[in-house]
């Protein structure tokens, strides 16, 4: 008879992955990305690719000859999302080489150099991001306007509408009718994505559902002391990559706390944080900033908020 | 419907032997009868080669009160009283009895009719745990702590109610479920003698809603006495856990430890347990056998079997046609908590509740990536503690750290590395850091 196999319980598996779970959140981005090659058309289309393929290269590239590792990890998913992720982040007109430097910063000092996968202190795409957005503030700031289907770096621009812009009517913001970045700029096509997330319980309630609140009630506060000088709450909502960042990019897994606990009071910051940045900061888009820095604040909150301890909870009512 | 609060996880149920009838198993030609059957000091052996022995004769001693006695499940002549390998991979003290005939002590009622609490109005509660204590009774859910000391609480605990474990929220295992369709009325009847020997009057059996046919008929059985209340609950694992369990039937949490189930208020026995206290109080039948599901996907006959303690693993297989060609892996008990076998010619005991059969490509581990910190561990934890957290101290030895995070709360359910995507080893680490942490704090308290 063949020897039995021993080993400790418990002996099954759930059949979670981590590619299920890193490729159910490029499934969640699916109608956010048809969303923007219906707006942007080419140059949504080249965008993508190229943040795609760079990520993906650059992560293939640094693993197997930089650090030296043997085991392939381009293949879990998290490299072609952290591409999807960037290229939302980025304008439809931007130029390859641009596109290929943020895909360099983002893979190669935002994720390899903490050790790869589930390492990294700062969310990898954002900080992509950041580092375009500080280095190139001219290309990375002129939105292409919606609806031409052929033009990549030719592409007329305008103003994003939290940079003083005309504002769009809310019903375009939700459906995306504006000029914004690739994933930033249809809602509701996010939305969707978002609830799939939460039906396959790929991420929890708490962190998106914190932020926008958050953003609400601060911004509807705002609103409700100076409607000429601030933003009504529900434009707020919908423009400046809320959603996106809300849904996507505050709730990845290795850069967000671990309890639900902390991952409100990191929702609560977030939402504030972004208010804050908007209405007085220099840029007039904040949720990226907010979110990095509350990348930086994770590993303290995880040091304290504790989830609730089985018998916590009786154990104080009897005092 | 009822669960408890925090954590848990719903892995697949795979009761594959739920409709199959409890039968006997066949006298095996030899049974081994480990000493150590239960938690606590082993029982010593006060047989020696060439007694005769009967079913129901006394094989060993209670080592103390965290003990229990053993007793011999099958006639014939002891021709070993020697170290033994057993389901635990550990060689320890075991009687080996060659079987002849089967002849059965007097003192022991075979016989079918029900005796209700009724029938024997001169039982009294110290009576009844006595009887219990002699009889050798442990948990028979498969934590098999000896049932006597649960019913005699510590000074200044008082016990409100009792709940029966009717849960059986381990995969596969159906043997709890057979026994409620098989023998409700035994199990009540073991239930209302547990309530007169702690002296309550409020009595609960917790049934999962995967068993709607038990829910019915126990309710069914149980509308004559009003004090006891059958709970159906939502199915969701560890609800077999005590503390669980007593949380999703009467919403009150034990406290950490050192705090103890009776805290609450509330005493937990397994249904086999009430089964096992009905037949030896009114039967004056000391445990020597119990119900044990036998099963597996490859496994031809997927059954649940009355079978004598002692008998070896393997003739348990063989009567439920053999062991599959592709098995890769046996287990003592459920997937989730049971412990993988060394060989099957170890001796089942008190505690087994199933034996199950593996295939091979069921029964390896996939390959570990790293921890992605998705905190899924965090949510499935039944006890609210951070299992990634856990894991990562034990493996970097930070053993005040581990103790600072809790670690001795860990109920060892497995629902962490069940439901990893990273597929991390998460409890064996956790099982490193708890059992040396439990080590330190005991050296501290002993100083």
């Amino acid at each position: 008879m063949n020897k039995l196999i021993v080993s400790l319980s418990p002996h099954v598996h759930g059949k979670d992955s981590v590619r299920k779970n890193m490729y159910g959140v490029c499934i969640a981005l699916l109608p956010a990305m048809l969303a923007s090659f219906w707006f942007f058309g080419l140059g949504a289309a080249v965008v993508m690719l190229t943040s795609v393929v760079a990520c993906v290269f650059f992560e293939w590239f640094i693993s197997r000859f930089i650090m030296g590792r043997q085991r392939l990890t381009i293949l879990d998913g998290s490299a072609v999302l952290t591409g999807i992720l960037l290229a939302f982040n980025l304008p439809s007109n931007l130029p390859i080489w641009i596109i290929v430097l943020g895909a360099l910063f983002a893979i190669g000092v935002g994720k390899m150099t903490f050790g790869g996968l589930g390492q990294n202190i700062f969310n990898p795409a954002l900080a992509g991001r950041v580092f375009l957005l500080i280095s190139f503030p001219v290309q990375m700031t002129s939105w292409p306007v919606p609806g031409q289907l052929t033009a990549y770096t030719d592409a007329v621009t305008a103003a994003t509408p939290l940079g003083g812009g005309e504002i769009p009517a809310a019903t375009d913001l939700l459906f995306g009718q504006m000029g914004g970045s690739l994933g930033e700029v249809s809602a509701l096509a996010l939305l969707i994505g978002c609830a799939f997330m939460l039906w396959r319980k790929i991420i929890t309630w708490h962190i998106p559902v914190s932020i926008l609140g958050t953003v609400a009630v601060a911004s509807g506060l705002l609103w409700l002391a100076n409607p000429e000088q601030y933003m009504d709450p529900l434009t707020s909502l919908l423009t400046g990559g809320l959603v996106l960042g809300a849904c996507y990019m505050a709730t990845d897994y290795v850069t967000s706390p671990m309890s639900h606990k902390g991952q409100l009071i990191y929702g609560v910051s977030i939402g504030l944080l972004t208010v804050i940045i908007r209405n007085w900061g220099a840029y007039p888009e904040g949720m990226s900033f907010a979110i990095i820095i509350m990348n930086a604040f994770t590993p303290l909150i995880n040091n304290y908020c504790k989830p609730t301890r089985f018998g916590e909870v009786r154990k104080e009512a009897a005092k | 419907m009822k669960t408890f609060k925090i954590g848990g996880v719903h892995p697949e149920e795979n009761k594959l032997s739920a409709g199959s009838p409890i039968r006997e198993a066949q006298l095996p030609k030899q049974a081994v009868f480990s000493m150590f059957q239960h938690i606590g000091a082993p029982a010593n052996p006060v047989v020696k080669k060439g007694d005769e022995v009967k079913v129901g004769t006394l094989l060993g001693e209670a080592g103390g009160f965290v003990s229990a006695p053993v007793y011999s499940s099958v006639s014939g002549k002891v021709s070993k009283v020697d170290v033994a390998l057993d389901a635990s991979g550990l060689r320890r003290m075991a009687v080996t009895v060659d079987v002849e005939g089967d002849e059965w002590e007097e003192s022991i009622d075979r016989s079918e009719t029900l005796v209700k609490l009724a029938d024997r109005p001169e039982l009294d509660g110290k009576t009844i745990v006595d009887k219990i204590k002699s009889a050798g009774i442990v948990g028979m859910g498969g934590a098999t702590f000896p049932t006597h000391v649960k019913l005699c609480p510590p000074p200044g605990k008082v016990a409100e109610c009792v709940i029966v474990n009717a849960v059986e929220c381990e995969p596969y295992l159906t043997a709890d479920h057979r026994l409620m369709l098989e023998h409700p009325e035994e199990i009540l009847v073991g239930l209302q003698l547990v309530m007169k020997a702690v002296g309550v009057t409020k009595g609960y059996i917790g049934i999962e809603n995967n068993k709607p046919d038990a829910i019915k008929l126990m309710t069914e059985k149980a509308a004559q006495y009003p004090k006891i209340e059958v709970v159906p609950l939502k199915v969701k694992y560890p609800q077999g856990g005590e503390k669980q369990l007593i949380d999703a039937v009467i919403g009150r949490q034990v406290p950490a430890p050192p705090a103890l189930p009776i805290d609450t208020g509330a005493i937990v026995q397994n249904v086999g347990t009430c089964f096992a206290i009905y037949e030896a109080v009114m039967k004056n039948k000391p445990l020597i056998d119990r119900i044990i599901t036998v099963t597996g996907k490859s496994l031809m006959q997927p059954s649940n079997l009355k079978a004598r303690l002692g008998t070896p693993f393997s003739q348990l297989i063989d009567e439920c046609g053999g062991l599959p060609e592709d098995t890769g892996k046996v287990i003592g008990g459920g997937p989730m908590m049971g412990k993988a076998l060394l060989g099957l010619e170890v001796p089942m005991t008190k505690g087994s509740s199933g034996l199950l059969i593996m295939r091979q490509d069921e029964a390896k581990r996939a390959e570990t990536e790293p921890c992605i910190r998705c905190a899924k561990c965090v949510s499935a934890c039944p006890m609210g503690l951070e299992p990634y957290l856990l894991a990562k101290v034990s493996e970097l030895r930070d053993w005040d750290a581990a103790e600072h995070e809790d670690i001795p709360s860990c109920i060892e359910c497995g629902s962490c590395q069940f439901t990893c995507p990273s597929h991390r080893p998460l409890l064996d680490y956790i099982r490193l850091g708890k059992s040396t942490v439990m080590g330190i704090i005991r050296a501290r308290s002993a100083k």
